[in-house]
């Protein structure tokens, strides 16, 4: 599914050349649930925006679904996120003045699906995190697990290949961290494919697979006895 | 081209702050709204000041005799001499482009003597000597009998039309004066037509106090001969009878033996010069209407522009979500441009229907006043056309005033917009 090789990647501050990635090599096959951990400036963020083409590698190749990812131009990088991938940030990222149903249904507008047909959708997506009858409902209507299920609905909508979830449980207290770690679980147990970052460690321990970045490498990259988040709800 | 949704993306993003969308919004408003006041205020006051020249043949001038300044062919200056019939044959064979000529003798003047009597009454009023011709260059409006023809000049005969002011002095209210006889310095006219003429200049009871009588009878009841006091001459409607006027003096200078640098000798007034000036002053007051309006209307869209600017850098971060989530370029960009033309040019229809109103109701204080004739303000308009190129200006404007902030929206990448906190 995703296939990195030899990735770097570097910042320019000022006359200092920050190198943050220096050559990660990198596999991700259909229906795994990995977590990228590592202390701040591993470049595990920086990783992650370059799986999810919100950010460009200097050097090293990238193929998703098959797809080599290359010298993309804004069109065409927008056309892919939306196609293959989904989203879901630690702030959420709802749009404060769009509905529950509308924010869902946000993908499937840059689609070009006429309003009917993305409201259904939407709605399948929101029965599906548990928020049905919050449809009509303003982002600062819910709280915080509630948003959260929604940016997760919102990600599913346009039914990527691959969701990418940077710190998804680093705003939400403990309780309501296991219930969105349960609900992503239950997406991956259908065969979507999720990467998330995390620097809490019992949250990657409810991952199949931990890889830990330090100071630009992968140190150490894992398969773990996945811990059900269930049991702790 | 602009469907439901985007419609309701517009709505969404310009009602999330009310009071700052109208804020913004009353920039443009006020801007359009000066804008076309101004247009119509200037168009009022031409139609005012237009009004005061009457019906009056504007390619017109005036010329009559003064006395000579410089000596010539061995004659000494501070002669005088008068315009003769001859005259008129000889500038309409010299000096062609011209329309009518029309010499003209005149009794009595501002402040003349009682001349005319009938019966018991009597009057002090103009007498003209004129040809039919002059109906045409300074127009009145016959409201019984006729006006002069060339029959009662080839025959002179002894009639006369006589003036709204003439009528109420001479004759009773309910008297027809058709028919009926007045002495004009003891000869005697048949009034033959009466006459009320649009305001000229202001002096409006006197242009109603005037009697025309045929040139010929004139001549020969009031012994001018074949002199003629003063002459009216119009030029063709595709030549201005400034350019022609030099002409026309040299030969009447030619004609009565006066130096051609003589300048004092023919006085002349000329009308159409006059009424260019006074074109040209409205001219000058529509660019500056333009000029003020258009500058009060930029200074609305450089808000509209800032204000999108402040709107972009704070939806910043939304506008990494939507890219994030699979928004293209043109689709920000279309929806920053989208929502500032359309900012722009609901609130420039505001101005317009606004300023419209004013107008409106301006007009029907100007109707509701006794006497337009003494305002020097009359019917403000706008044209249609100035309403199109008003929007044309908005619509434009709008989109000028959306293009940096739709850029600067696209500038940054979704990752640092999203990083915004």
């Amino acid at each position: 599914m995703i296939e990195i090789t030899d990735l770097h990647k570097s910042y320019q501050m000022g006359s200092n050349s920050l190198h943050v990635l220096k050559g990660i090599n990198f596999k991700v096959s259909q229906g795994e649930l990995v977590s990228i951990m590592g202390s701040s400036g591993s470049g595990k963020s920086t990783f992650l925006n370059i799986l999810g083409m919100l950010d460009e590698a200097d050097q090293g190749s990238y193929t998703l679904d098959g797809v080599q990812i290359k010298n993309l131009n804004e069109k065409i990088a927008a056309r892919y996120r939306n196609k293959f991938l989904g989203f879901i940030f630690q702030s959420f990222n709802l749009i404060t003045y769009k509905n529950a149903i509308d924010n869902v249904g946000l993908p499937l507008y840059y689609q070009g699906l006429k309003r009917k047909e993305r409201n259904e959708r939407a709605m399948h997506y929101l029965e599906k995190v548990g928020l049905a009858d919050w449809a009509t409902h303003l982002p600062n209507e819910l709280s915080g697990g509630q948003k959260q299920r929604v940016a997760i609905a919102r990600a599913l909508a346009s039914d990527p290949k691959v969701l990418l979830a940077d710190e998804p449980t680093g705003a939400l207290d403990t309780k309501t961290s296991y219930e969105v770690m349960e609900l992503i679980q239950g997406i991956n147990d259908e065969g979507k494919t999720i990467l998330i970052v995390t620097h809490e460690p019992d949250i990657a321990q409810m991952t199949k697979r931990i890889v830990n970045l330090k100071d630009g490498l992968i140190i150490d990259d894992r398969r773990v006895e996945q811990v059900r988040a269930k049991s702790y709800v | 081209m602009i469907n439901k949704d985007q419609w309701n993306e517009i709505i969404e993003a310009l009602t999330a702050n009310w009071f700052r969308t109208v804020l913004t919004a009353f920039g443009v408003f006020w801007g359009i709204f000066i804008l076309v006041i101004l247009l119509a205020a200037g168009k009022g006051l031409e139609n005012g000041v237009k009004k005061g020249f009457g019906d009056i043949a504007t390619n017109t001038m005036f010329m009559w005799t003064q006395t000579i300044s410089k000596p010539y062919k061995g004659l000494p200056k501070g002669r005088r001499y008068n315009f003769k019939i001859t005259d008129v044959p000889s500038i309409r064979q010299q000096v062609p482009g011209l329309l009518y000529i029309s010499p003209r003798n005149q009794l009595g003047g501002f402040g003349g003597a009682n001349n005319v009597v009938r019966g018991l009454n009597t009057g002090a009023f103009n007498v003209y000597g004129d040809f039919p011709e002059i109906i045409k260059q300074d127009p009145i409006t016959i409201t019984s009998g006729r006006f002069l023809n060339y029959g009662d000049i080839d025959e002179k005969r002894k009639v006369a039309i006589i003036g709204d002011g003439v009528k109420k002095e001479l004759f009773k209210p309910d008297e027809d004066p058709i028919g009926d006889y007045i002495k004009i310095q003891g000869v005697s006219f048949m009034v033959i037509g009466t006459y009320t003429k649009k305001s000229n200049n202001g002096d409006r009871e006197q242009g109603q106090k005037e009697i025309f009588v045929p040139f010929t009878s004139f001549s020969q009841a009031f012994n001018s001969g074949d002199r003629v006091g003063w002459m009216a001459i119009t030029a063709e409607d595709h030549n201005s009878i400034t350019s022609l006027k030099k002409d026309v003096i040299e030969v009447v200078k030619t004609n009565h033996t006066i130096d051609p640098d003589d300048d004092r000798a023919v006085g002349n007034f000329d009308l159409y010069e006059e009424f260019n000036k006074v074109n040209g002053l409205f001219v000058a007051l529509k660019g500056v209407a333009y000029f003020v309006g258009t500058l009060v209307l930029l200074s609305g869209i450089i808000g509209i522009s800032n204000i999108m600017l402040i709107v972009v850098k704070e939806r910043t971060k939304e506008i990494g979500i939507r890219r994030a989530l699979g928004a293209a370029p043109w689709a920000i960009r279309g929806q920053i441009l989208l929502e500032s033309i359309f900012l722009t040019i609901v609130s420039g229809m505001a101005g317009i229907a606004a300023s419209t109103g004013v107008i409106y109701v301006v007009n029907a204080i100007l109707d509701g006043m006794p006497d337009t004739n003494e305002t020097m303000f009359a019917n403000p308009s706008v044209d249609l056309m100035v309403v199109c190129i008003a929007l044309l200006i908005l619509i434009t404007s709008g989109l000028l005033a959306g293009l940096i902030p739709a850029q600067v929206a696209i500038r940054t990448k979704p990752i640092d917009a999203l990083r915004t906190e």
